[in-house]
């Protein structure tokens, strides 16, 4: 009887349904690429995909180990694997990751939706706050988070275009459009959003607009912050990290992510090596998260654009 | 009270707090209530005012996103307050989405990563074994759960370390997140499966009450192997709308709507559900 339910993650401009949507658009160009799913199509935007090339969408059952070692073989054969699930469950297979798809280094792209507290109501099991560190550490792999709808579009098929190991994140809330139709994506490369003179912010994925958010404020207070959206966590654009240094009196790091191993842990590496500005790190302090609305979350696991100006004036008094 | 009213009552809170939640996963927390109420009510052995001594037979909901029905089953026993089931997944509340030990100490695991609940109880099967403590462990997998190698791994060591303290339960409500098992990755022959890893099988109607109840009997009388109880079942089981339509199945939101044709069919009062609604 009763309509159709209210399906949770199918609607809105979120960064999952703008990657299914885009890898479903693009398809046709990339014959090889598969699409590697674990009983959750519906949840990460891959939907999209099986609806329209069902021949080309391989269901693997909720074995997540499984299908991240059986991408590493698929791509031994000529095609473009691509695994999706939810972050977390990336984790789970990571060792699969590592063996099969780092070591053997295989044309496999691993896109993960819900990453970080912007999961929400789920809880803790489901927010990861831990793939960057790890997938980090996994020579040979790329790894990028996103900020808006047109960078995941055009990191889509940028991740096909490259050949070799990727892990993208996507996101799991409606996201808003940030981001000029003259923005160009390339892997390893960040992008200056909008320039200043004082303060370095630097984000991926959600937390870039929250960098731009709390910009417009500090503005307003007369400081002057330079945003910049470092949509490669790896490999680092050190030569960004630098100039900015150089630019710039301290650089604040912003991710939906524990404090230890993601974007703040690989910024500072290339600056204590360089140019050892004072820095601070927004993130979530190496805590689980729990269940709430990921703006409640945020506000209070303090990732939240307010977070941000809280951090920028901490930096300035110890500059 | 008849067990049968009780479990009508308990599927009735489950859905409220899913509707006060704004998301949840419906389908099979309808389809396994009557097995973990039946197994507080009339199986295990706890003591609900004083939950975490030792020896107490513990259930492990390995399909933690069904964590509503084993908290409306809880405030059903006196384990937790009945007013605190509409915080579930609420900001700074104990009640959250997945069953987590931390928020809530009386639940026995962390879960919500399908499989790991299950080796989490053969850990305590064994460590209760192993301190020769003579409860039980009973731990229940959704279907679609069975997918994940872990179970195997771990079905292969009960059988191997003659658990038979252990008991497992399968919910099985023939569906998964996005669609049916079988149109998914198929179990079948799913009873034969588990013969072949050593375990004593037993298959039911999950939802009655007289075959529950002997089949949980028997398991304790199994000596040197674990019990499985393959529960057949109906994913949404009481709404019709949801029963048999994959579609009910995922996490969702309740409409209004949604919640009151659900609590109808479930024997609600129409006074009694707008009083649930406005809570
Ligand atoms: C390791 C893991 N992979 C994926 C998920 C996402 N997920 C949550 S529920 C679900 C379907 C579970 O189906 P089943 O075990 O049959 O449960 P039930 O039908 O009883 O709800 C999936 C895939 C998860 N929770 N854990
Ligand atoms: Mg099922």
């Amino acid at each position: 009887m009763s309509k159709a339910p209210v399906l949770l993650g199918s609607s809105g401009d979120s960064l999952r349904e703008a990657c299914g949507k885009e890898l479903t658009k693009i398809a046709p160009d990339y014959p090889n690429v598969v699409v590697l799913d674990a009983d959750i199509a519906g949840g990460t935007g891959m939907h999209h995909f099986r609806k329209t090339f069902p021949d080309r969408f391989i269901q693997c059952g909720i074995a997540e180990q499984n299908m991240m070692a059986m991408a590493g073989g698929l791509a031994a054969t000529g095609l473009i694997p691509v695994v999706t699930t939810f972050a977390v469950f990336m984790l789970r297979s990571i060792e699969q990751a590592r063996l099969s798809i780092g070591y053997a280094d295989m044309n496999v792209k691993i896109v993960a939706s819900h990453p970080g507290l912007d999961v929400g109501p789920d809880g803790a099991s489901a927010q990861c706050l831990e793939d960057l560190a790890c997938y980090r550490s996994i020579p040979n792999m790329v790894v990028l988070s996103p900020c808006d709808p047109l960078e995941i579009e055009q990191a889509t098929k940028a991740i096909l275009d490259y050949e070799g190991p990727v892990y993208m994140r996507t996101g799991r809330s409606d996201a808003q459009r940030i981001l000029g139709e003259d923005y160009q994506f390339e892997i390893g490369k960040a992008k200056i959003l909008k320039n200043g003179s004082d303060i370095t912010i630097m984000g991926c994925g959600v937390t870039t607009g929250r960098a731009l958010e709390a910009a417009k404020i500090l503005e307003m207070d007369g400081i002057s912050v330079r945003i910049v959206n470092m949509s490669t966590i790896k490999p680092i654009d050190s030569a960004m990290v630098i100039k900015c240094a150089n630019e710039t009196k301290g650089i604040i790091t912003v991710e939906d992510h524990n404090i230890l191993g993601g974007l703040g842990s690989a910024v500072a590496e290339v600056l204590v090596q360089h140019n050892p500005v004072p820095m601070e790190f927004v993130g979530v302090r190496d805590s689980f998260g729990e269940s709430g609305e990921p703006n409640e979350l945020a506000k209070k696991y303090g990732i939240d654009y307010k977070a941000i100006i809280k951090s920028v004036h901490q930096l300035l008094e110890r500059i | 009270m008849d067990i049968k009213k009780i479990a009508r009552m308990v599927s009735i809170n489950s859905l409220k707090m899913i509707f006060h939640a704004e998301s949840g996963h419906p389908g099979g927390v309808l389809s396994s209530i009557d097995i973990i109420l039946f197994l507080f009510m009339k199986e295990m052995k706890y003591d609900s005012k004083d939950f975490l001594i030792k020896e107490r037979d513990r259930f492990i909901l390995s399909k933690g996103h069904c964590a509503p029905a084993l908290y409306a089953v809880a405030a059903e026993v006196g384990i937790i307050e009945k007013s605190r089931l509409n915080g579930l997944r609420k900001l700074d509340h104990e009640l959250q989405g997945h069953t987590h030990r931390g928020a809530t100490p009386w639940v026995e695991a962390s879960t919500g990563s399908l499989g790991q609940g299950f080796s989490f109880a053969i850990g305590e099967a064994k460590g209760l074994k192993m301190q020769n403590i003579d409860n039980r462990v009973y731990v229940m997998l959704g279907d679609g759960e069975l997918q994940e190698g872990e179970v195997w791994e771990g079905a292969m060591f009960a059988g191997h370390h003659h658990l038979e303290n252990l008991c497992a339960v399968i919910d099985y409500n023939k569906m998964q997140s996005d669609d049916l098992n079988e149109n998914i990755m198929g179990l079948e022959p799913l009873s034969d499966k588990w013969k072949a890893f050593n375990w004593h099988v037993i298959e039911i109607d999950g939802h009655n009450f007289d075959e529950i109840g002997k089949a949980f009997d028997k398991a304790t009388t199994i000596r040197n192997k674990p019990t499985v109880i393959i529960a057949h079942t109906i994913k949404g089981k009481g709404v019709s709308y949801m029963e048999g339509s994959p579609a009910w199945h995922g996490s969702l939101k309740l409409s209004t709507e949604d919640l009151t044709l659900a609590l109808l069919e479930l024997g609600a009062t129409e006074e009694e559900i707008n009083g649930y609604i406005n809570e």
